[in-house]
């Protein structure tokens, strides 16, 4: 008798209890005037503390400080022939740790003989941190440029390996037996289907080494160098000119800032397909 | 041409998947294959396009193929297997490009093939923009576009919805009359066998052999007739009862590989 009940549809709907909505929330949505009010009041919030000496400024010098040491450091040229040399370390060090990354992870991810030699030594001299390496390099290289791009490619070199071989690891094998049973030669399998389908895991790779080679130039030129923003940044600070040094933090972000952003139109152009 | 395929034994390691398979596909010929899950139809036509090595056995290709012909025994795969990368167009012409033809060829036979798919208005897009008929619209351009002589079709609507399967369906059956192309074509769907297939290949349960080999001597353009439904539904149930037993068993199999 119930059940009949309840199926039949009512001739007039029955009062009832309304069903409240329960689905809202945890939908983030970008807020960029609130990123950018929070930041103002940040940098304001600082300027007061220094300002009206809550803080001494040799501890944590004024934003306004900063950008007028930053000015300074622009005019008179020392920034760029410390930025200069800096950026060319980072540069030669992660394209020669990042070409023969993707060699040998390509290498990896392609032949079953060069991952059983490769994947052991990657995997246990990965986890070094590239900067113990530096002495060595030194004396195996003489002091120099050498040892500290060396340095670098060395912390490029493994991140991009590894993204290289398991972006390659990873090519769907339907594509590559696809273009087998087309008759597709190796070489064109490996430029038109593994590397594009590999690209947005070396990209990914991309973005964790070029934050190891800004980590490496820093320390490496901390240790012995003459020039560049790490031995700015130390001499700064043996000095206690702290907004200088405060100066060379900021251009260090932005230069992160700056090539992630590289980077990110790189992504854009290249993985538009995704 | 006549593609034909002898397979004594194939097996993985210590698992045997099929056992004295042969069937010979002539010009013109739609030869379904049908089974139980796991019963080796995949296998069996990785081997007839030489994608898989059988243990042991072979595969013979008789007489030559058409001039035109680039890629004798293409394959349309159940999950379509579009590089995401490229364009509509430039999946199509993908199996063109390491062949010697001059551009205006190419081009010439890239329209085409998406022309006789419906695609031409999207030879844009990018397989993302595509609904999943769509998609195996082109995965079909893509073998179309090497004029093939047999068409190797893994279960190519099994990953589509019931509508659409039906829709592409018969295109592909339109498409196969009028080029009067031969194909292999594996499913397990009794319905798309009944519709499309010569001949239709029963495979036993796991190691595959063949149980029975059903020629359907309708033309295809007369099965959707109201007495000739009935006739392939008795066939159909006839199928059905041969593998019910084996396919129940196969499905309560847990793998132990």
């Amino acid at each position: 008798m119930s059940e009949a009940r309840i199926a039949e549809t009512p001739a007039a709907p029955a009062p009832g209890r309304e069903i409240a909505f329960r689905g809202g929330g945890f939908l983030p949505r970008p807020r960029p005037l609130q990123s950018w009010l929070a930041f103002a009041a940040l940098l304001a919030l600082w300027q007061a503390a220094t300002g009206f000496g809550w803080i001494d400024p040799v501890f944590l010098p004024s934003p306004l400080g900063i950008a007028y040491a930053l000015w300074d450091l622009a005019v008179s040229g020392e920034l760029w022939r410390n930025l200069s040399i800096s950026l060319l370390r980072i540069g030669s060090g992660w394209v020669i740790g990042s070409a023969l990354g993707l060699v040998l992870g390509l290498a990896m991810g392609l032949s079953s003989l060069s991952r059983a030699i490769g994947m052991p030594l990657v995997s246990s001299l990965y986890p070094i941190p590239k900067i113990a390496l530096l002495p060595l390099l030194i004396l195996w290289l003489g002091i120099g440029e050498a040892p500290k791009v060396a340095t670098i490619a060395a912390g490029v070199f493994f991140p991009t390996a590894i993204a290289t071989f398991s972006g390659v690891d990873a090519v769907p094998r339907s594509l590559i037996r696809m273009s087998q049973s087309f008759d597709l030669p190796m070489r064109s399998i490996l430029w038109k289907v593994i590397l594009p389908a590999a690209l947005p895991s070396i990209l990914a790779g991309f973005r964790i080494s070029i934050s190891t080679a800004l980590l490496l130039v820093v320390s490496a030129e901390m240790i012995g160098a003459q020039f560049g923003i790490g031995a700015f940044l130390l001499a700064a600070g043996n000095l206690m000119q702290s907004d200088q040094l405060m100066a060379g933090v900021v251009v260090l972000s932005l230069l992160g800032l700056g090539l992630g952003a590289l980077l990110g139109l790189v992504e854009k152009a290249f993985l538009k397909w995704r | 041409m006549e593609l034909i395929v002898e397979v004594k034994r194939h097996a993985y390691e210590q698992l045997a998947v099929l056992e004295d398979v042969s069937l010979a596909v002539r010009a013109g010929e739609i030869v379904a294959v049908i089974g139980p899950s796991g019963c080796g139809k995949s296998t069996l036509l990785g081997i007839a396009g030489g994608i898989l090595k059988p243990s042991e056995g072979r595969v013979l290709l008789a007489g030559a193929a058409a001039a035109d012909c680039l890629n004798p025994l293409t394959y349309i795969f159940q999950d379509f297997a579009l590089l995401p990368w490229r364009s509509v167009a430039r999946n199509v012409a993908f199996p063109l490009e390491h062949h010697r033809l001059d551009a205006a060829e190419r081009a010439r036979r890239v329209a085409d093939a998406l022309q006789r798919t419906g695609l031409a208005e999207f030879a844009d897009a990018l397989p993302k923009q595509l609904s999943g008929g769509m998609r195996q619209r082109v995965g079909i351009a893509r073998a179309l576009v090497v004029r093939p002589a047999v068409l190797l079709m893994d279960e190519p609507l099994s990953a589509l919805d019931a509508q659409t399967r039906e829709l592409l369906m018969e295109d592909f059956l339109d498409l196969l009359l009028r080029e009067r192309m031969a194909a292999i074509y594996v499913t397990h769907n009794f319905a798309e066998a009944l519709r499309l297939a010569d001949r239709i290949v029963v495979l036993s349960r796991r190691p595959g052999r063949i149980k029975e080999v059903v020629d359907i001597a309708l033309p295809q353009r007369e099965r959707r007739g109201k007495s000739a439904q009935a006739e392939l539904a008795e066939l159909g149930e006839r199928l059905w009862s041969l593998i019910r037993d084996e396919a129940s068993s196969a499905e309560r199999e847990v793998a132990n590989v």
